[in-house]
C-alpha cells in the first residue's frame, strides 16, 4: 500500500500575533491543511492519509476534516517532538494497524506546502519503489554560501550541484522505521531531517524535481503570496 | 484544493495559474491523461485569430481533445482510475430539435469555457464517457473521430441515397478521420480523397482511391462531397466540388475558415446542391465513437496518425508540443504530467 503522511506539528507560534498554528489558517475559502490533504485524497497513488497534529490540536483537525468530508481514507493521530519523531509516530501507527509489507511506501509531506502537484505525488511513490528513499528538491537559483562560523564565508559550493529541498520525502515504512532505530540518541538529535540519516548511511535517495511554487507558507509574507496565487485580494486577508 | 490551470494569457505565452476547487460537489474529478493539440489552440496560440477575438477570449486554457482518469467521484457512480473521454461542449439547456453542439448557448471547452490543460478537471457527469477497451493514448483522437461522426450522421439524414462514390477534399487529420469513419459506415461506397500532400495521402491506404490535387481531371464525378481543408484553401475546394459533383449531392462542410470564403451558388442553384454546415460534436457523436473504435484495427489506423506524444511536466514542454506540431504531419498528443 502506499500511505501519505501530513506533517501538521506546527503549533502557531512563529507565525506573527497569530495563535492558530499556520496550517489552519486560511488560504482562500479553505484552511491551508485542506488543499494539502485533498490533493492526496484525490491522488489515484495514495491509498492512506495520515495527519499527525500535536496533541491540542487533533479535536481541531478532526473537526475541520470533518466539516469537508466524512472520509474513512484519512486517520488524525499525535505526532512527536520533532520532525523524525513525527514521521515516526506515523510509522508506528501504520505498523499497528496495517500488517506491512517490505515495499509499502509512505509519502511525507509538510501541511504547509498546499501546492502539491499530482506529478510529484506520482513520482514520489514511483521512485520509492526503485530506489531507497526519495526527495523533492527544486536547483538552487541563488548561490549559496557557506559560513561555519556565522560571520565569514567558508565556502561557495558551486550552484549547479545545489538543489532546495521541498517535501515529499518518500521511504519504504519497514525499511524507515529500521534505519532510524538504528541511530543513537545523540545521531537522532542531530539529524533532523530524514533524508539525510539516508545518505549518511550510504542509501540511495533519488532527486525529484518540485515546483518552485510547491512552497513552504511559514511567514506571513507567505500566506499572503499564496492567497495572491490563488487570485485572492491581499486586502480580504489581511 | 489548489488546481493547477495553464492559460494562454497572450500570443505564444502560457502561465501558470492556480484556481481554488471544492471537490466534494456534484462534478467528478478528472485527471487528464493525454490531450492533443487542435488547429483552433494554434490558431490562438500563433495569433492567427482575429485581435478582438484574441481581446476577448484570452486569457484561456487552451485544448478541447483529451482523455482522462477519474480520481475522485462523491457519488461513486465512476470507478476511480476509469478511463473516460472528456466532452467539450457543454450544453445548458435542452432542445429536441436542435442538437446540443448547434445551440447558440452551448459553452465549448477552449473557446467558451476553459479547456482541459488542467491538472484535474471537474466535469459534469454526463460530460464523460468511459473508453472501455480504446488505448488510453488514443483516447485525445476520440473528439476528432465524434467530429466525423456529427457530420456523417447529419449526412446520413440529409443526403439522397445514391452514395455509389464519395469524394473527400484534404489531407489533414480531419480528412484521414472523416476517411476512416466513411468506410466504416458505407462499405459498398467508392471513397475517394484528393489533396495537395502527396506523402499524406500516402497514409489514405484503407480507402479506394486518392488523387493528388493537380491529378484530379474533370472526368471524375462523386455523388456526394466532404470538404476537411478550411482556411483559404476552402474555398478553392468548394469551387472544385461544385464542378466535380453530381446534381442533388450534399457537399458537407467541416473546414474551419477565418475569411468568408465566396461559393458559386449559381451553379448551387443549378445542381440543386445541399450544403451541410458542420461543427463539433455531442454526446450522441461520443457515444458511437467510443463503439466504433473498440475495432482494434481502427485504433491501429488511428495510431498511424499520432505524429509525436510529448510528455508534458511543465509549461516549457507545452512550447515544445506547440511549437513541434507546427511541423508534425498528423497529430501531436501530450501526455499529460503536470
Amino acid at each position: 500500500m502506499n500511505f501519505a503522511g501530513i506533517l501538521a506539528g506546527g503549533k502557531g507560534t512563529r507565525m506573527g500575533k497569530t495563535e492558530l498554528p499556520k496550517q489552519f489558517l486560511q488560504l482562500g475559502e479553505k484552511p491551508i491543511i485542506i488543499h494539502t490533504v485533498e490533493q492526496f485524497l484525490i491522488s489515484n497513488d495514495v491509498d492512506k492519509i495520515i495527519i499527525a497534529v500535536p496533541a491540542q490540536w487533533i479535536s481541531h483537525t478532526k473537526n475541520i476534516i470533518g466539516k469537508y468530508y466524512n472520509n474513512e481514507k484519512i486517520a488524525i493521530i499525535e505526532g512527536g517532538s520533532s520532525r523524525n519523531e513525527t514521521v515516526m509516530a506515523i510509522c508506528n501507527y501504520l505498523n499497528q494497524n496495517y500488517k506491512l509489507n517490505d515495499d509499502d511506501v509512505l509519502v511525507t509531506h509538510d501541511a504547509v506546502r498546499p501546492f502539491i502537484t499530482q506529478r510529484i505525488i506520482k513520482e514520489n511513490v514511483e521512485y520509492a519503489k526503485e530506489y531507497d528513499a526519495v526527495d523533492t528538491v527544486v536547483p538552487a537559483f541563488d548561490t549559496i554560501v557557506e559560513s561555519t562560523n556565522n560571520n565569514t564565508i567558508t565556502n561557495i559550493p558551486i550552484r549547479d550541484y545545489m538543489y532546495q529541498g521541498q517535501t515529499p520525502q518518500t521511504f519504504k515504512v519497514k525499511e524507515l522505521m529500521k534505519t532510524y532505530e538504528s541511530l543513537n540518541d545523540e545521531e537522532k538529535k542531530v539529524l533532523t531531517d530524514a533524508a539525510k540519516i539516508y545518505v549518511l548511511k550510504n542509501k540511495n535517495v533519488k532527486l525529484v524535481m518540485g515546483e518552485s511554487y510547491n512552497m513552504k507558507i511559514t511567514t506571513p509574507y507567505d500566506l499572503k503570496l499564496a492567497n495572491l496565487m490563488i487570485g485572492n485580494k491581499v486586502n480580504d486577508i489581511d | 484544493m489548489i488546481n493547477q490551470i495553464i492559460k494562454l494569457t497572450q500570443i505564444q505565452k502560457f502561465e501558470m495559474c492556480f484556481e481554488n476547487i471544492d471537490i466534494d460537489t456534484e462534478y467528478v474529478i478528472v485527471r487528464p491523461t493525454y490531450l492533443s493539440i487542435c488547429a483552433a489552440d494554434q490558431r490562438y496560440y500563433q495569433g492567427k485569430r482575429k485581435k478582438e477575438i484574441l481581446d476577448k477570449k484570452l486569457p484561456l486554457t487552451l485544448i478541447h481533445e483529451a482523455v482522462g482518469q477519474v480520481v475522485y467521484d462523491p457519488k461513486n457512480e465512476f470507478k476511480k482510475q476509469e478511463k473516460v473521454v472528456l466532452i467539450p461542449n457543454t450544453p445548458i439547456e435542452d432542445d429536441d430539435i436542435i442538437k446540443e453542439n448547434y445551440l447558440r448557448t452551448s459553452l465549448f471547452r477552449s473557446s467558451s469555457s476553459d479547456g482541459f490543460m488542467q491538472s484535474v478537471v471537474l466535469m459534469r457527469r454526463d460530460r464523460i464517457i468511459p473508453i472501455k477497451e480504446i488505448e488510453e493514448s488514443l483516447g485525445s483522437l476520440i473528439e476528432t473521430v465524434s467530429v466525423a461522426i456529427n457530420a456523417i450522421e447529419n449526412f446520413k439524414q440529409k443526403s439522397h441515397k445514391r452514395r455509389e462514390t464519395i469524394g473527400i477534399w484534404g489531407a489533414g487529420n480531419v480528412a484521414y478521420i472523416t476517411s476512416l469513419m466513411l468506410k466504416k459506415y458505407f462499405p459498398e461506397s467508392k471513397i475517394i480523397v484528393t489533396g495537395r500532400n502527396n506523402e499524406k495521402l500516402s497514409y489514405f491506404s484503407f480507402v479506394d482511391q486518392t488523387i493528388p490535387t493537380n491529378e484530379f481531371t474533370e472526368n471524375i464525378k462523386v455523388d456526394h462531397a466532404f470538404e476537411c481543408i478550411g482556411g483559404t484553401g476552402s474555398e478553392f475546394a468548394i469551387e472544385e466540388i461544385i464542378d466535380h459533383i453530381n446534381p442533388q449531392g450534399t457537399i458537407n462542410l467541416l473546414g474551419v475558415s477565418e475569411e468568408p470564403v465566396r461559393i458559386n451558388t449559381r451553379m448551387v442553384l443549378e445542381k440543386g446542391l445541399t450544403i451541410l454546415g458542420n461543427s463539433r460534436s455531442g454526446y450522441d457523436d461520443f457515444k458511437k465513437s467510443i463503439d466504433i473504435l473498440q475495432d482494434k484495427q481502427i485504433q491501429n489506423y488511428l495510431h498511424n496518425i499520432v505524429s509525436e506524444v510529448i510528455e508534458i511536466k511543465n509549461t516549457n514542454d507545452i512550447y515544445v508540443a506547440f511549437d513541434n506540431d507546427i511541423n508534425n504531419k498528423f497529430k501531436t498528443v501530450m501526455r499529460w504530467n503536470i
